[in-house]
C-alpha cells in the first residue's frame, strides 16, 4: 500500500489528466490504469460556455483521490493562492506543489516550492512538492514535514526518462516519505526502472496521453509500475562481472 | 450592473445581486467550481450571501486537465 498523509492506496500509479485526444479515449485509459490518483490544473472557467464539458464531470469523483496542482504558479504565494482555491471546492485536501522557474526547461524553483510547501503545511493541506533531483532539497521539504517529495526524471514532457539515476537514488535511500517519480518519463521502461530502484510511486501524464494509443500506454505504464515493485521487493541479484553456469556439471553425461 | 469577471468587464443584469444569483445567471449553478470575491476565496454556503456591487473582482475557476 502507498501511504500518503491520511490516505492509502493499493496503486502506485498517479495519472495527469493533460492533452488525452479526447474525453472517451482519458475515461478508458484513466480505467485500465487502475490509479486512484488523478492530477488537475486548476483555471478560470468560460463563463459563457456553461454547456463546456468538463473530464471531472465524467467521473464517479468519490473513487478518486484528486490531486490538483499549483501549476501557473512562479511564486509561493501564487501556489498558495491557486491550492487554496482547489481545496475550496470541497473535493480534495492534496496539493501538488508546482513553481516553476524557467520557462524553457520547465524546472521548479526550489526556493518557492520549499516556501509554499512550509506555507500549505501550516495551513492543513497534504503537500506533495514537484522538485528537481536534488538531494537537499528532499530532505529540507521532509524536514518541513511534506507529505510525500515528488523529484523530475528529467524535465516535464521529454520522455527523457530518469536522466540522473545516481541522484533519484540519493533521495531515495535518505526518504522518510514516500518518494514519487514525477515528469519526464517515457516509456514503461522508465517507470518500471523508477519502481525498481525502490521509488514508491510514479506521477506521469503526456507518456499516456501523447502515446499513439493512450489507453493501451496506460495499461503499460500500470504492468511496468506493477512490475517495477514486485521486483524492488523481491530483490535483484547483483551485477558479477564474470558469468555463474546455472546448470549444474555434475553428472554431465559423456560419450 | 458592471463586474470584472476573469478578468474581463461584463455587464450583468441589476436583479443579480448575489454570487448564487449570478452562477444561476451564466447557468453555472451545481457547476464543480470555486468563486472569490473580491481576493477572497468562498466556500459553498457563502455564496448566497456574498452581495455583488458595481465594480467588484471575480473569479470563478474550475478543474482542467494537467499533469
Amino acid at each position: 500500500m502507498l501511504k500518503i498523509g491520511h490516505y492509502e492506496f493499493r496503486s502506485r500509479l498517479l495519472l495527469g489528466t493533460g492533452k488525452f485526444p479526447n474525453f472517451e479515449i482519458q475515461k478508458q485509459a484513466v480505467d485500465i490504469s487502475e490509479s486512484q490518483i488523478l492530477t488537475f490544473a486548476v483555471r478560470r472557467m468560460n463563463i459563457f460556455e456553461a454547456s463546456q464539458p468538463n473530464f471531472l464531470s465524467m467521473l464517479d469523483v468519490s473513487q478518486f483521490t484528486l490531486l490538483p496542482n499549483t501549476a501557473g504558479a512562479k511564486t509561493a504565494e501564487e501556489a498558495v493562492r491557486i491550492a487554496r482555491l482547489a481545496k475550496a471546492s470541497g473535493l480534495c485536501d492534496m496539493i501538488k506543489v508546482e513553481v516553476i522557474g524557467d520557462e524553457r526547461t520547465l524546472l521548479p524553483d526550489p526556493v518557492e516550492t520549499l516556501r509554499a510547501s512550509e506555507m500549505l503545511l501550516a495551513e492543513g493541506f497534504i503537500v506533495l512538492p514537484y522538485t528537481s533531483d536534488d538531494v537537499l532539497l528532499a530532505k529540507r521539504l521532509q524536514d518541513l514535514g511534506v507529505h510525500a517529495i515528488m523529484p523530475g526524471a528529467s524535465p516535464i514532457g521529454t520522455g527523457q526518462g530518469i536522466v540522473n539515476p545516481l541522484n533519484l537514488s540519493f533521495i531515495i535511500e535518505q526518504a522518510t516519505v514516500p518518494v514519487i517519480v514525477d515528469a519526464g518519463i517515457g516509456a514503461p521502461s522508465d517507470a518500471a526502472l523508477a519502481m525498481e530502484m525502490g521509488a514508491d510511486g510514479v506521477l506521469l501524464n503526456t507518456a499516456v496521453s501523447g502515446a499513439k494509443d493512450p489507453v493501451k500506454m496506460a495499461l503499460a505504464m500500470k504492468l511496468a509500475i506493477e512490475a517495477g515493485r514486485a521486483g524492488f521487493e523481491a530483490g535483484r541479484i547483483p551485477k558479477k562481472r564474470y558469468a555463474s553456469a546455472s546448470s549444474p556439471m555434475e553428472g554431465f553425461s559423456r560419450v | 450592473m458592471k463586474l470584472h469577471i476573469n478578468g474581463q468587464t461584463v455587464d450583468v443584469p441589476d436583479m443579480v445581486t448575489t454570487v448564487t444569483e449570478l452562477l444561476v445567471h451564466f447557468e453555472l449553478q451545481g457547476k464543480m467550481l470555486v468563486v472569490e470575491h473580491n481576493q477572497t476565496i468562498l466556500q459553498k454556503e457563502e455564496h448566497a450571501q456574498t452581495e455583488l456591487a458595481e465594480g467588484h473582482r471575480i473569479e470563478i475557476v474550475h478543474f482542467v486537465g494537467g499533469g
